[in-house]
This record gives structure tokens, sequence and C-alpha cells, in this order.
């Protein structure tokens, strides 16, 4: 398995989240994680990121330990995070935050102006500050952030929050760009149509743990558990 | 805190950062080499005491320019970054008092102590934020001046060091204001263009990103640790090449150049001038020379209370500081 969680346990200051988490992930396979609000969804990803401290358990990358390593030393093992709420720096131009993704190298499976081609928006205003793009660009720019590391396994955290149904499915363009790449992807989303149109396999979390696991289109074919583990028709 | 928050939150895009517009960067060059042009000729026409205080300028501007790249590109507001100016000029000062006078003995002398004194304190300042950096590189500076003030044999004690030679140039003492303007003139551009260079390097983008979303650089691979400290040593580093021309200059260090005021002189200076932007911080830098030390005498001594008066005005009347004029111009609003 090419990502490996075992047992974990994180949480914040007094309050635990994740209750020991197990959770394989094959490479090139994409996964979406799905759960009612405050199952820990985000805290696995930000966890897995090394951004909250692990309590107890293993994160293993092809065979690495992550666990409670700095989020540096993550991002390096090549694992890459689209926040939720995107989060790129506002006083930065595009083409700056490009350039610290890719670090100048010119090398690797995406490079700036492969990005560029697959994102001619981004193209246009690669001079512009981060802050004056709309929400959808934004939302582009840190999808382009996360894969100009040339990372192996991408977390993505609510990458449709906010955005029009036509971004959303340039963002699904993205995704099945990076799985065909051989990214390995982990999709944290409320958006169901979006969750559906570029997972292999559901996960449900609930209560900081993982309870439900199948291929997508047996989760589809099932509407009742969907309805008990989500409240959604 | 709004002061603090006006530094780290809201800094200006323009100056330190890359150029966007092309229009305008353009008229930035033009500008800027007229002003090369006219800090280049003014002795030819200026009083020596007004030739003086403009070369004091340029020393208090540089080191200004220094600490913006803490403050305003890093997000780092320091409390204690005369500790480093001060630290420069009393290297610089010893030197040509025991060693040699002869450049560039007494420049290297500044940057390399600058940078030494801030090796060894800024590991422990760079792991902290916000309130806690302010107060740590406060309680650093604090330490450095009673150093100053305490080691007798090297640094003079309270009386500082005085007589120091005038810096030479192959042998001839650099005596006339004029030289000296000239000297001071050369190595301030040479600060200045280090510092701008570093401040829209990718280096640079990655400490504006350290200040916008630390987290986020961290994420994407960055050792943001480590960029901090490499930025607060280089920031110390010039600051001590600014504290060897203060000493070409005024050939005395007292314990005031370390202290707290001196170093809360520069911060009003950045945030006057605008964090953030590098030639903000110039123009701020001659406002506190001009009010503190050309108008001080004339203002009954009150020169510190105009400052003040400018400091809260600018805090509330101009956010992004001088150099948010220019974009207000530019934009028709403050976005």
């Amino acid at each position: 398995m090419f990502l490996q969680v075992r047992e974990l346990v994180s949480g914040y200051d007094r309050s635990t989240v994740l209750n020991g988490v197990d959770l394989e992930l094959a490479a090139g396979a994409t996964l979406g994680l799905l759960g009612r609000n405050g199952v820990g969804k985000s805290t696995l990803i930000m966890t897995l990121m090394g951004l909250v401290p692990v309590t107890s358990g293993s994160i293993r990358v092809e065979g690495t330990e992550l666990a409670g390593r700095r989020p540096d030393v993550v991002a390096k093992a090549g694992v890459a995070l689209v926040p939720q709420g995107r989060r790129v720096w506002a006083s930065l131009t595009v083409d700056e935050h490009l350039a610290l993704a890719s670090r100048g190298r010119r090398g690797g499976a995406w490079t700036v102006d492969g990005v560029f081609d697959l994102l001619p928006r981004l193209a246009e205003r690669r001079r512009q500050y981060a802050g004056q793009l709309s929400g959808g660009e934004q939302q582009m720019l840190a999808v382009a952030r996360a894969v100009l590391t040339n990372p192996r396994l991408v977390l993505l955290d609510e990458p449709s929050d906010g955005l029009a149904p036509a971004i959303v499915d340039q963002v699904a363009g993205m995704i099945t760009t990076m799985r065909a790449a051989g990214v390995a992807v982990l999709l944290v989303e409320q958006d169901l149509h979006l969750a559906f149109a570029v997972s292999d396999e559901i996960a449900v979390m609930e209560k900081g743990r993982i309870v439900h696991r199948v291929p997508t289109a047996e989760f589809r074919r099932d509407p009742g558990t969907a309805q008990r583990l989500l409240g959604v028709a | 805190m709004r002061t603090l928050s006006a530094l780290t939150a809201a800094p200006t895009r323009s100056g330190g950062s890359a150029p966007t517009a092309r229009r305008p960067r353009r008229w930035g060059a033009l500008t800027g080499a007229l002003v090369v042009v006219v800090l280049a000729t003014a002795p030819l026409f200026l009083a020596p005491f007004a030739t003086t205080t403009l070369t004091r300028i340029l020393v208090f501007a540089l080191f200004a320019v220094s600490l913006d790249l803490l403050v305003g590109v890093t997000g780092l507001p320091s409390l204690g970054h005369a500790g480093y100016f001060g630290a420069g000029a009393y290297a610089a000062g010893w030197v040509s008092l025991n060693v040699t006078a002869e450049m560039p003995v007494p420049l290297l002398a500044g940057a390399a102590v600058g940078a030494l004194a801030a090796a060894l304190t800024g590991w422990i300042t760079v792991r902290s934020r916000g309130v806690f950096f302010l107060m740590l590189t406060l309680a650093i500076g604090e330490t450095l001046q009673q150093v100053a003030e305490t080691w007798q044999s090297v640094t003079g004690g309270a009386n500082g060091l005085t007589g120091i030679p005038s810096t030479r140039i192959a042998g001839q003492p650099l005596t006339n204001a004029g030289f000296v303007h000239w000297y001071v003139l050369v190595f301030f551009l040479a600060g200045f263009g280090l510092v701008w260079m570093v401040a829209r390097s990718r280096f640079g983008a990655a400490l504006r990103g350290i200040r916008d979303n630390e987290p986020r650089m961290r994420a994407l691979g960055y050792p943001t640790a480590l960029y901090k400290y490499a930025t607060f040593v280089l920031a110390g580093g010039v600051a001590g090449i600014a504290g060897a021309l203060l000493v070409a200059q005024q050939r005395l260090v007292t314990p005031a150049d370390l202290g707290f005021t001196t170093a809360a002189f520069a911060l009003l200076a950045v945030i006057i001038g605008g964090a953030g932007s590098l030639w903000g911080a110039c123009v701020g830098a001659a406002l506190v020379i001009v009010i503190r030390d050309a108008l001080g005498p004339s203002l009954g001594g009150h020169g510190t209370l105009v400052l003040g008066i400018v400091f809260v005005v600018v805090v509330y009347g101009l956010p992004r500081g001088v150099a948010g004029l220019r974009r207000l111009r530019r934009n028709g609003t403050d976005r």
C-alpha cells in the first residue's frame, strides 16, 4: 500500500478528534471521504500533513513513517495539501505561487507551463496578486500550487466549497488528470456529485473513525446506508 | 496592539514585492535614478551641515531597510534590531581604534559582528511570533545595551568609543563631509540593492508567504524556521554595515546607538514609510532624522513629541504608510 494509516489518534489541546483511524490507499487511487460536520475529516487531512500533532498511531507513505514529522518533511516525502478555503497568499502573485511550489525546477511530471496549459485562466492572471482573484481562480491556484510540488499523494479539503458548478467541473477535471498521472488522491467533500464523479471508492467517517468503505458504484446503489451515515438522500 | 497588526497583517504590496503593473515600474525606475543623482550631487550645492544630515539619513535608512526585511517582508516585528546596528558600529569603531581604519576592514568588521550577534540570538527569537517575538527581541536588545555599558575595556562603558579615526581609503582619511557622504552613499546603495534583490527573489517570495500564512509554506515543503533564521542573520549583517557607516560619519559610538530608543525610531521609520516597502522605509527614515535631528533644536527639544504625533496620524490615516499613498493614487481606492 502506498499510504498506510494505523490507529491514528490526534486532536487539539484538550479534545481528541481522531479516535483510531485506519486507512489504506493504493498508488494512483482516489478515495472520497464523506461524513457529517465535525466527525474529523479536516482534522485527518491536517494530521496527515503534520499540521495537527499526532497523539499516537502511524502514518506511512511508501513505508516511511511520517507520524510526528514536521509539515515540510511530510511535503518532501511527496504529500501535498489543497486546504479548505484555498488559503492562497493574498500578497503574492500567481507566478510567485507557482515558482515557490515548483522551486524553480524544470523537471518532474508537472511544470508551470503544463499547469498553464490545463488552466489557461491562471495564465491570463499570472502577474496578478492572488488576493485579487475570484474564488474559482484561487481554487485553481491552490490546486496548481499542490501539483507543482510533484506529489504522489494529494490531500484535498472541500475543494468545491463556495464554487459555481462550472468551476467544480474544472476541479473534477484536475483531479481526474492527477489520477491519470498516477497521483493518489484523498478527497474530503460535501458535494456528493464531485465525490462520486472522481472517486474509485467512498469512505465515511463517524466520531473520528472510518466506519464504512466501499467502491463508489456500490455506495451509490445503496441509498439506505448513505442516508443512515450522512443524513442525506 | 493596533500597531502590531498594522505591521504584520496589512503590509503593502508595492515596494519590496515583485512589481506587477509595468508602467509604474518604469516611473519607479526613473524616480529612483533621479533620487540617486540628487543624492550623489548634493554635497556640491549643500552646506556641510545639511550634507551631514543627509548622510545621517542614508545611514539610518539602510538600518531601517534591514529592519523592514524582517518586519515588512517576513512579518517579524523586532524591537531589538538596534542591537545589531550598534554591535556593527562598536566593531567598526573598535577595529578603527585598535587595528586599522583602512577600508574595507571597519565595514567588514561591522557586517560580520552584526551578522554574528544576530546568528547567536536569532535561533531563539525566530521560533516565536507576534508579541512574543517583539518582547524577545526587546529583551535581547536591552541585554546587548547592558553589555555595551559594562564591558568597559572594549566598549568604553557609558561614554562609548570616542576619538575614532576617520575611515581611510588607500591611506587617505575621509575628513571632508562630502567625501564621507559619497562613501556612505555607495554602501547605502549596495546594501539597499542587496535587500531589494533578496526581497524580490524566490527566497523573498517565500518570506512573504511566511508572513501571509506560515503553515501553508511549511505544507509546501519549506523549512520556515530556517528561512526566518537566515533572514534574521542577513538583516543583522546589513544593520551591522549601517552601524559601520554610522561610525564613519559620527566617529563616535555610545550605548544609546544600540538601545531601545534607536530600535523604536527605526520601527517608526518602517511603519511611517509603509511596512514591506523598502523605499518607504527610506522615506520614513528621512522623516525621523529630519524631525529628530534637524528640526529638533528649533522645536524646543520636542522633536520626539512631533514624531509621536506623526506616528499616530500615519497609523490611523495611512495604514499602509507613505508607500500606500502611491497605491491610493494609482488605483483610486486603497484595497
